[in-house]
């Protein structure tokens, strides 16, 4: 830091400012998404933290991600002790678990062709933030930037200061407890109504 | 010669799979798997949408109110006064 701090030239500051005002819907988006704290908060520290360390971004074209690294870290920061919480549900003791069979052994529209697509198509955005935000922070994570934003496990290796392995492994689990958190979801919020959802706690499980 | 990948490897590998986030030899095993197993043949198709739903339907709008704000703080961010600049 030292003396670089508060040093942005006229144009740098108009260019982070570009950035920033470029980037904001999706910063916000990508706040709201990861969630546990508040959005605009978060946002705006993330892009003083930017300001900060603006002489480190070398390529404005990398500019959208330099600033997803920056939020998701601002972040992190923020949630630390919820990062470390254990699991309520261990994922290796509860044996790894398929919306796809849960739903076909439960059946919930008896009548449909397309059951899977049907059962899908019973969550509002709002059920599937709602959903997501009952995924454990630091599974979360993973899967926002991995399926949301897109980025490949590597970048999301880079971005974490994980190594790959553990991302991959991250996202296997967060996967799992989406899926989990889905068909619980479903259940408790009566979606599949009439359905016989959540009510048998354990099924689901696939035999291995 | 590479060992057949089985149901368990082709359902936890499946999205990555989708992603092109295999390399070309996995990515192939998993191909070769799907080519034959029905039962998994659905959950590729299932994860398909799965993944799709988590992209599409968590979209978030940034409220007017909210905009205004950032903006307003994004106008003044890095401002060159003594006690401004990039606090
Ligand atoms: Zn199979």
């Amino acid at each position: 830091m030292g003396s670089m701090v508060g040093a942005l030239r006229p144009s740098e500051r108009a260019a982070l400012r570009q950035l920033a005002r470029n980037e904001l819907p999706r910063l916000y988006a990508l706040a709201r998404r990861l969630g546990g704290v508040d959005p605009e908060d978060l946002v705006q520290e993330s892009l003083l933290r930017a300001c900060r360390s603006f002489s480190s971004l070398r390529d404005l074209q990398a500019g959208p991600k330099w600033l997803t690294t920056i939020l998701t870290n601002t972040w992190r920061d923020w949630l630390r002790k919820d990062l470390r919480e254990p699991d309520e549900v261990p994922v290796e003791e509860d044996g790894p678990f398929s919306l796809y069979h849960i739903i076909e052994e439960e059946d919930p529209f008896p009548y449909s062709d397309t059951l899977h697509v049907d059962v899908l198509g019973a969550f509002s955005e709002h059920d599937v933030r709602e959903v997501l935000h009952r995924v454990p922070p630091r599974y979360r994570v993973a899967l926002v930037l991995r399926y949301i934003e897109g980025y490949s496990a590597t970048e999301v290796a880079e971005m974490l200061e994980r190594p790959p392995g553990t991302v991959m492994s991250q996202l296997h689990r967060a996967r799992q407890r989406f899926e989990r958190e889905m068909w619980s979801y479903a259940g408790e919020s009566g979606l599949l109504a009439g359905a016989t959802a959540g009510e048998r706690p354990g099924r689901g499980q696939v035999s291995s | 010669m590479t060992p057949p990948v089985g149901c368990d490897e082709a359902v936890r590998r499946l999205w990555e799979f989708l992603d092109g986030g295999l390399d070309e030899r996995d990515h192939r095993r998993v191909e070769e798997h799907l080519a034959w197993c029905l039962r998994c043949c659905g959950e590729v198709a299932f994860a398909r949408e799965l993944r799709g739903l988590l992209r599409t339907r968590t979209g978030i709008t940034l409220p007017d109110e909210a905009r205004n704000r950032m903006e307003r703080f994004i106008d003044e961010l890095g401002e060159e006064t003594e006690e401004r600049s990039c606090p």
